[in-house]
C-alpha cells in the first residue's frame, strides 16, 4: 500500500483549466488517505515541471505519483520515464485523463467537469495505493528479422534492415521476388516501370551480405515468441541451373507439351510447365512447376542439366521478429457481375493492364480492335453490401494512369469511366486533370443505381443515370469492359494463420492502431506493412515497408526485449483446473500443471498477452490480471461513486 | 459535495485501452458533449472484464454500465465480440438474481475513430436510466 502520493494536476494551457476548476480538484484530493503532496502546475510535462517531479520524488521519497492532464496516449510514457529517472518504479506511476474525457468533453458545464475531474484523480489514486513495483520481463532477442514475401514492401523493409546493419531472411513462396509490382508496366509519378523498380531493390539486394534471398520457399511452422522465432521454411527447388539458358532453354520450354494459363499476365495468355521470368521477375532464371509438371523428360533431353530428381529442402530460421508483407489479391467479379463471365470483352483492370503491355501497334484484344473502352469504377469496393465496404484507394489513380497510358501508346481510343466519384488524392490530382484534357469522358452514378452492362451477341452496351447531368440516361456501347476492380485480402492466409495474425471488419490484419501504432499487431514481434494491412499504391507499401523494417530493427537490435508485465496470474490454492480459461484464452498461454496432488492451471508469461480473455470464464474467480486486480478495478469504482446521492433505479 | 447542475444518471464505461478508449478521447476533441456523470475505467480487451465488477458498479451507486466493446477490430482476436456479449449474458442472469434491471447494462461496439456513435449510445443510455428512475 503506498503512503506518499504525489499529485500533479495540468492547467495545460487553459485546456483543461478553462472548464475545470483545478485548485478545487487539488483542495478536493489534497488531504485524501496517502496524499503526501498535491500541486497544479501550468504544463505538466514541460521540463521545469518534469524537474520538480523528479526533486520531489527524490526529496520527498514518494512511492506513488499520479499526473491528472491529457490522454494517456500523449503522455503515459513521458510521466513514467520521469518517474524512473527519480528512482521510483514506473508502474508506481498512474495517469489520470481530464483533458479529452472531461475538460473537453464537458465545456459545456463546468460544475459537472470539475465534479467529475475530483473523482477521476480519487480513482487515480485509488489505484495508485494499490500499485506495486513491477520489473518489465527482459529476455534475450535473435538479431535477424524474417520477412514473409518478397514483393516491393518485403524487399524495400530488407533492404531497410540490411542498411542497419540487421540480417535478414526474405522469404518468397512464389519462383519469383517483384510481388505485383513485377506485373506493373509504366507507374505514375516516377515514370519508372514495375520491373525496372524491382530490378533496382533485386540489384541492392544481391550485394547485401546480410540478406538470405529465398524464393519457392514457404514458412510451413512457426513457434517461439518475440525475439526467439523459431521459423521452418520449406524450400521448392527450381530444377533448371542458371546454365540452362539461351536457346537451349528456349527448346526445352519448346518441348514441353504441358500448356497453363500464365498468371502473370492474369490468364491472358498462356506458359509451359518448364517457363522463364518474366522481364521485373528476378532471380532470371527458368524454373519447372513441378504440380503441373508431368516429368515426360523432354526438356532433360534437350538441356541435360535440368535435374527433376532435386528435393525440397526443409531448412531452420531463428529471428527475433517476423516481418508480414504477403500483399493482397485483385479482386475477382462475380459471374455475371458487370457482364463479367457472361462475355470475354468484360475483363479487369489487373487484365487491361496487361493487355496493354502486351499489345504494340494497336489494342487488340480476343482478335478484336479495341477503340471505345468502357471502365466501370468501384467493382469489389465501396460496396453497400457484403463485405468490401471500403475504397481501395489505388484504383482511380490506376485506371486513369492506364487509359492515358492507353490512349499515348495506341492513339486512338476513347475512354467512357462510369465512376461514383473521382479519388486522385494528393499529387494524382494532376492525372485527373490530364486524363480530363485529354478528352476522356466522365460519368457518374449513386452507389444505389449503379451502372448496367448489357451483354448482347455481338455487342456490349453500358447504361448509367448520370447525376452530373441531371440524372439523364446515358448509354454507351463499348468494344471493351474494364471493371475497376479494387484490393481483397490474399486468399492464401497461411502466414497469418500461423501467427495467429489478428484481421480487421475488412478482412486484412489489424494493425494495432491505424495513425499511433501503424505497423504493430497484437502478436509480438510480429510487423506488418504494404498492403496486407489494407489497400496502398506502391509509394504507401513503401513508405509502412520502412516504418516496419525500424519498428522490427528496433525489437532485435539490442539483443535484448522488455516487455510490460501486465499478465494473467493464478490462485493456485482456489483453482481446481476446469480447463475453461484454456479454451478461451486465445495465445496457448495456459497448460495445465500438477502442483502437489492438484491439477491446476498455469499461465506460461513469455506467451500471455496480458488481454484479461481467460478473468470471466474462471467459475471461481481464480484469475487476476497484473494492474486490474479486483482489488484495484473495485477500489477506483469505490472512488468513482464516491460523492454523487444515490439515485435509485428500478 | 454538489452535484451537477443537471440531472443525469451515473454510468460506468468500460471503455478498452487500444480501441473505444482513443474514440471516447476523440469525442472530447470534437466537443462532442455528454453527460459528465459518465466516468471510463480502460481494460486491455473488453472480454476480460470480470461480471462482479459490473455488478460491485451497481452496489456502490451507478445507475447504468455501458461497456464500449472492442467489436472485430479487437486486436487481440475476432472472437472478442461473441466473447463479450456472452459475459454480459452472464452478468445480466446474475443481475436478475439480484433483482437489478438487467437493462441497466449495455454494451456496443465502439470502434478506435466511433466517437459519435459512443456519444449518442450514452445519451440514450442516459435517457433511458432517467426515464427508469424511481426518484
Amino acid at each position: 500500500m503506498n503512503r506518499k502520493i504525489g499529485v500533479y494536476i495540468c492547467h495545460c494551457g487553459g485546456n483543461i483549466s478553462d472548464y475545470v476548476d483545478v485548485e478545487k480538484v487539488k483542495q478536493a484530493v489534497v488531504n485524501d488517505d496517502g496524499v503526501f503532496l498535491a500541486k497544479t502546475t501550468m504544463f505538466a510535462c514541460g521540463d521545469a515541471n518534469q524537474k520538480e517531479m523528479v526533486e520531489d520524488i527524490r526529496n520527498n521519497g514518494l512511492d506513488g505519483v499520479i499526473v491528472a492532464s491529457c490522454s494517456p496516449k500523449l503522455h503515459l510514457l513521458t510521466f513514467r520515464a520521469v518517474s524512473e529517472r527519480a528512482g521510483l518504479n514506473k508502474y508506481n506511476y498512474v495517469h489520470a485523463n481530464i483533458r479529452e474525457q472531461v475538460s473537453w468533453a464537458h465545456s459545456d458545464n463546468k460544475a459537472g467537469a470539475t465534479d467529475k475531474a475530483i473523482q477521476i484523480v480519487k480513482s487515480a489514486i485509488a489505484k495508485v495505493r494499490l500499485a506495486e513495483p513491477l520489473m518489465p520481463f527482459r529476455f534475450p532477442a535473435v538479431k535477424a528479422v524474417a520477412i514473409a514475401g518478397g514483393g516491393i514492401s518485403g524487399m524495400r523493409a530488407a533492404l531497410g534492415l540490411s542498411d542497419m546493419g540487421c540480417p535478414v531472411y526474405l522469404i518468397e513462396k512464389s519462383p519469383f521476388f517483384g510481388g505485383r509490382t513485377s506485373q506493373w508496366d509504366v507507374l505514375y509519378t516516377s515514370g519508372q516501370t514495375g520491373g525496372q523498380m524491382v530490378s533496382e531493390l533485386y540489384g541492392e539486394l544481391l550485394k547485401r551480405e546480410n540478406v538470405k534471398l529465398l524464393t519457392g520457399a514457404e514458412i510451413i511452422s512457426g513457434s517461439g515468441n518475440i525475439g526467439d522465432f523459431k521459423l521452418k521454411v520449406r524450400v521448392t527447388p527450381r530444377y533448371v541451373p542458371e546454365n540452362c539458358n539461351g536457346d537451349k532453354l528456349n527448346e526445352s520450354i519448346a518441348a514441353c507439351p504441358v500448356e497453363l494459363p500464365d498468371e502473370f499476365n492474369f490468364n491472358l495468355t498462356k506458359r509451359k510447365a518448364i517457363y522463364r521470368n518474366h522481364p521485373g521477375q528476378f532471380p532470371q532464371t527458368a524454373v519447372i512447376d513441378m504440380t503441373s509438371c508431368t516429368r515426360c523428360g523432354e526438356c532433360e533431353k534437350i538441356c541435360p542439366e535440368i535435374d527433376l530428381s532435386q528435393e525440397e529442402e526443409i531448412i531452420d530460421i531463428n529471428a527475433g521478429s517476423v516481418l508480414v508483407a504477403t500483399g493482397f489479391d485483385p479482386y475477382t467479379p462475380a459471374d455475371g457481375e458487370f457482364g463479367y463471365g457472361l462475355s470475354d470483352r468484360v475483363i479487369t483492370l489487373p487484365e487491361f493492364k496487361r493487355l496493354i503491355e502486351l499489345n504494340d501497334s494497336g489494342l487488340v484484344h480476343k482478335g478484336r480492335r479495341v477503340r471505345k473502352i468502357a471502365y466501370i469504377y468501384c467493382v469489389g469496393s465501396r460496396q453497400p453490401e457484403g463485405d468490401n465496404k471500403y475504397c481501395s484507394r489505388y484504383c482511380c489513380t490506376s485506371v486513369i494512369h492506364s487509359a492515358i497510358q492507353a490512349k499515348k501508346k495506341f492513339g486512338d481510343i476513347t475512354g467512357y469511366h462510369f465512376t461514383r466519384g473521382i479519388r486522385t488524392y494528393g499529387k494524382q490530382e494532376l492525372l485527373y486533370a490530364e486524363s480530363l484534357k485529354g478528352g476522356e469522358i466522365y460519368l457518374q452514378s449513386y452507389e444505389d443505381d449503379p451502372p448496367v452492362v448489357e451483354v448482347n451477341e455481338n455487342s456490349l452496351k453500358v447504361r448509367i443515370n448520370d447525376i452530373l447531368t441531371g440524372i439523364r440516361e446515358v448509354s454507351v456501347e463499348p468494344d471493351l469492359v474494364v471493371l475497376v476492380t479494387g484490393m481483397v485480402p490474399r486468399a492464401d492466409n497461411s502466414v497469418g494463420a500461423l501467427f495467429k495474425l489478428p484481421k480487421g471488419r475488412d478482412s486484412f490484419f489489424n494493425e494495432i492502431h491505424m495513425k499511433l501504432r501503424p505497423v504493430e499487431t497484437v502478436i509480438d514481434g510480429i510487423i506488418i506493412c504494404g498492403a496486407c494491412q489494407g489497400p496502398k499504391n506502391i509509394t504507401e507499401s513503401v513508405n509502412s515497408a520502412l516504418s516496419a523494417a525500424v519498428k522490427s530493427f528496433s525489437l532485435v537490435n539490442r539483443g535484448e526485449l522488455e516487455m510490460e508485465p501486465i499478465v494473467a496470474t493464478i490462485d493456485e490454492e482456489t483453482c481446481e483446473w476446469c480447463g475453461a480459461c484454456y479454451e478461451a484464452c486465445p495465445f496457448d498461454a495456459i497448460r495445465k500443471t500438477v502442483k502437489g496432488t492438484r491439477e491446476i492451471a498455469e499461465i506460461n508469461n513469455s506467451v500471455c498477452k496480458g488481454c484479461g480473455i481467460c478473468l470471466p470464464v474462471c467459475p471461481v474467480d481464480a484469475i487476476e490480471l497484473t494492474a486490474y486486480s479486483n482489488r484495484e478495478i473495485e477500489s477506483m469504482i469505490d472512488a468513482l461513486a464516491g460523492s454523487y446521492p444515490i439515485m435509485t433505479t428500478k | 459535495m454538489p452535484g451537477p447542475a443537471t440531472k443525469s444518471a451515473r454510468i460506468l464505461v468500460f471503455s478498452t485501452e487500444k480501441i473505444s478508449d482513443p474514440a471516447i478521447d476523440m469525442a472530447g476533441l470534437l466537443k462532442l458533449h455528454y453527460p459528465p456523470t459518465v466516468y471510463t475505467i480502460a481494460v486491455p480487451c473488453s472480454a476480460g472484464i470480470k461480471p462482479r465488477w459490473i455488478l460491485h458498479a451497481y452496489e456502490k451507486g451507478f445507475d447504468g454500465v455501458f461497456i464500449a466493446a472492442d467489436g472485430t477490430d479487437c486486436s487481440y482476436g475476432d472472437s472478442c465480440t461473441d466473447r463479450t456479449g456472452r459475459l454480459v449474458y452472464q452478468t445480466h442472469e446474475l443481475m436478475k438474481q439480484k433483482n437489478i434491471e438487467p437493462a441497466r447494462l449495455r454494451m456496443a461496439a465502439i470502434c478506435s475513430i466511433c466517437s459519435e456513435s459512443f456519444v449518442k449510445q450514452i445519451k440514450s443510455f442516459n435517457e433511458y436510466l432517467l426515464r427508469n428512475s424511481i426518484n
